[in-house]
């Protein structure tokens, strides 16, 4: 009995007669079929987000080499679109020029506001610090309330504006305000600049509140005498990834500008004094019908926003460095 | 103290100075924006004109409501549309967002890492660029002077999955991997495990996505008088200048005092998710 196990032939694999033949694309076939609850999960969400953000954009950028009307066949034209764009189109360098405005004024300060701001708040008491980001932030949330600023730089005597610089005396009659191309790039700025408050300025607190107060505490015994030494070596480099998620938001926000400026400046504005790439790409895909070239606008917005972000995460990176 | 840390008087009472001048600047035109809703009509034009109110009424609103009444479709059912929208589309999207969210953030994949970069790139452009072949979309699904095309595009708000996503990657490993151990399938893991865990990122997304359905007009989709939103019925009702001007702040007011309130309740929980926020190198 104990030797008939020797006697039977165990067989035994051969490794190398048969070299195990998966190609990539069975392997790949094999982990997608692994993993088909999470992409059974995942379906809902990346069906809609494929939809209508990922063919749009693909297809924006198709669309923008030829001329399509919504009527007629689109009719394959090249470049054209993009030379009529930046050597034909007058009104495409006024907004163009406004929107980089827009974008180099409100972006940057609405994004130092935002941490200038959660920085202060951060230093006060639980409770004044949940107020005074709720009147930091409510601005951003409360719909478009942005027109109470149409009754305070009303052009008449009871807009709040002239009211309070008749009264002082520092005008004897009324200013039109959103009339005026003088004023008028500055005020849509100033109201912007008021709704941006938003997002970035609450991941902001947010990462402030989770710095490890033992870092500060080490920094101290390594000889960090004030706030601005605090702030440049230790909170800004800690908060790395909440500046970088703020910069993001901040930036296409400043290069989207459009609802504030028709809410206050009109569509169009005064000698096209508050256009901007947006308020343009409105007027040929909604009013003109001129849907080839405004995707070649839309194309254009886009790369220079996603350009500004990639340009923005790189520089950022060297913050505290 | 230790909040007291490299800290200077001085510097501190010019920070401070800061806050309350530019506190104020925020401040003033909501509460410019609130008390005018309760100015009777002699008040609203005085002159020079006064930010906060001296003999409140509630004169406005009922105006607001006698007018709405007059009007060929009823008050109710802007208020419907606009539940409608603002209810699907927030919860509809948390619960899309947070089911995309789990395996991204607790598995890897085929595929995984280049979604979520696109994600990631499709917060840096705003919604603008994509308008013009999204009217073609909705019109080729046949959703045009429907609520879906408002609300089906939200459902798929890209910074609400960013959120979700870095939110639930602090959930503990550990906590998914027993839950697999003990047989749970994913489904259930996402839902028994996952779900309950993120409650502070629900209300973010809540708070993010709420406003924006709210406020919304119904944009260039939406064309039926009795499937228009409130906020288009309040918009109209305050184009109608100065014989209005009292009405159009009640509208005001009751446009902006909702996501305030959502805002003050859930505030904890949104800061606590921002807390995550952050982007990777």
């Amino acid at each position: 009995m104990p030797d008939q196990s020797v006697s039977v032939p165990v067989p035994r694999p051969n490794l190398v007669q048969q070299p195990v033949k998966v190609s990539r694309w069975t392997q790949l076939f094999k982990e997608i079929k692994r993993n088909k609850h999470y992409y059974i999960l995942m379906s809902p969400y990346m069906i809609i987000f494929t939809l209508f953000t990922i063919i749009p954009v693909l297809f924006s950028i198709c669309l923008s080499f030829f001329y399509f009307n919504m009527l007629e066949f689109p009719r394959f034209v090249g470049w054209d679109n993009y030379s009529r764009l930046f050597l034909n189109d007058d009104v495409f360098m006024v907004a163009l020029r406004n929107t980089f405005m827009f974008a180099v004024i409100t972006g940057p300060i609405s994004y130092f506001a935002c941490f200038l701001f959660a920085w202060i708040i951060n230093e006060l008491s639980p409770k004044i610090r949940a107020v005074m980001t709720l009147i930091f932030y409510a601005p951003s949330i409360s719909g478009n309330v942005y027109f109470i600023w149409l009754i305070v730089f009303s052009g008449d005597r009871y807009g709040y504006l002239n009211g309070f610089l008749i009264k002082f005396g520092f005008i004897l009659e009324p200013i039109q305000w959103l009339t005026n191309e003088k004023y008028i790039l500055t005020i849509v700025i100033i109201v912007q600049l008021w709704l941006s408050l938003g997002t970035s300025f609450l991941a902001f607190i947010a990462g402030l509140q989770t710095i490890d107060r033992s870092l500060i505490e080490a920094g101290t015994v390594d000889g960090i005498r004030n706030r601005w030494q605090e702030l440049w070596f230790i909170t800004l480099p800690s908060m790395r990834p909440q500046l970088l998620f703020g910069a993001v938001l901040q930036i296409t926000a400043s290069f989207a500008v459009a609802d504030v400026s028709i809410a206050l400046a009109g569509f169009p504005s005064v000698n096209y004094a508050a256009h901007t790439i947006v308020t343009h790409l409105m007027d040929y895909g909604t009013i003109r019908f001129e849907m080839g070239y405004a995707s070649a606008i839309a194309t254009v917005l886009f790369l220079i926003m996603v350009g500004a972000n990639k340009l923005t995460q790189k520089l950022l990176r060297k913050v505290g460095e | 103290m230790q909040r007291k840390l490299n800290r200077s008087f001085t510097v501190s009472f010019l920070l401070f100075l800061l806050l309350a001048v530019f506190g104020l600047f925020m401040a003033i035109p909501l509460v410019y924006a609130i008390n005018n809703a309760f100015k009777p009509l002699d008040e609203l034009f005085i002159f020079p004109p006064r930010i906060m109110v001296n003999n409140p009424t509630l004169d406005n609103f009922f105006d607001l409501f006698a007018l709405m009444g007059n009007s060929w479709v009823p008050l109710s059912r802007y208020i419907a549309n606009t539940l409608v929208i603002t209810l699907v589309g927030t919860f509809g999207h948390i619960l899309l967002a947070s089911a995309a969210a789990y395996p991204l953030a607790k598995h890897k994949f085929p595929g995984s890492q280049i979604i979520f970069s696109t994600v990631v790139l499709s917060l840096m452009f705003s919604g603008t660029v994509t308008a013009i072949p999204n009217y073609m979309m909705m019109s080729w699904l046949g959703w045009i002077n429907t609520h879906l095309s408002i609300i089906i595009p939200s459902l798929a708000f890209p910074l609400g999955l960013f959120l979700m996503k870095q939110f639930m990657e602090q959930i503990p490993d550990a906590l998914v991997e027993a839950a697999k151990i003990d047989g749970a399938s994913e489904y259930r893991i996402y839902w028994q495990i996952v779900m309950p865990n993120v409650k502070p990122a629900w209300l973010t997304l809540m708070i993010l996505q709420f406003p924006m359905l709210w406020g919304s007009d119904g944009g260039n989709f939406i064309y039926s008088e009795n499937l228009k939103t409130l906020h288009y019925a309040l918009g109209q009702i305050a184009l109608g200048g100065i014989a209005r001007a009292g009405v159009g702040a009640a509208v005001a007011l009751i446009l902006m005092v909702v996501p305030i309130t959502l805002f003050i309740l859930s505030q904890s929980s949104v800061i606590q998710t921002m807390a995550t926020s952050g982007m990777k190198e």
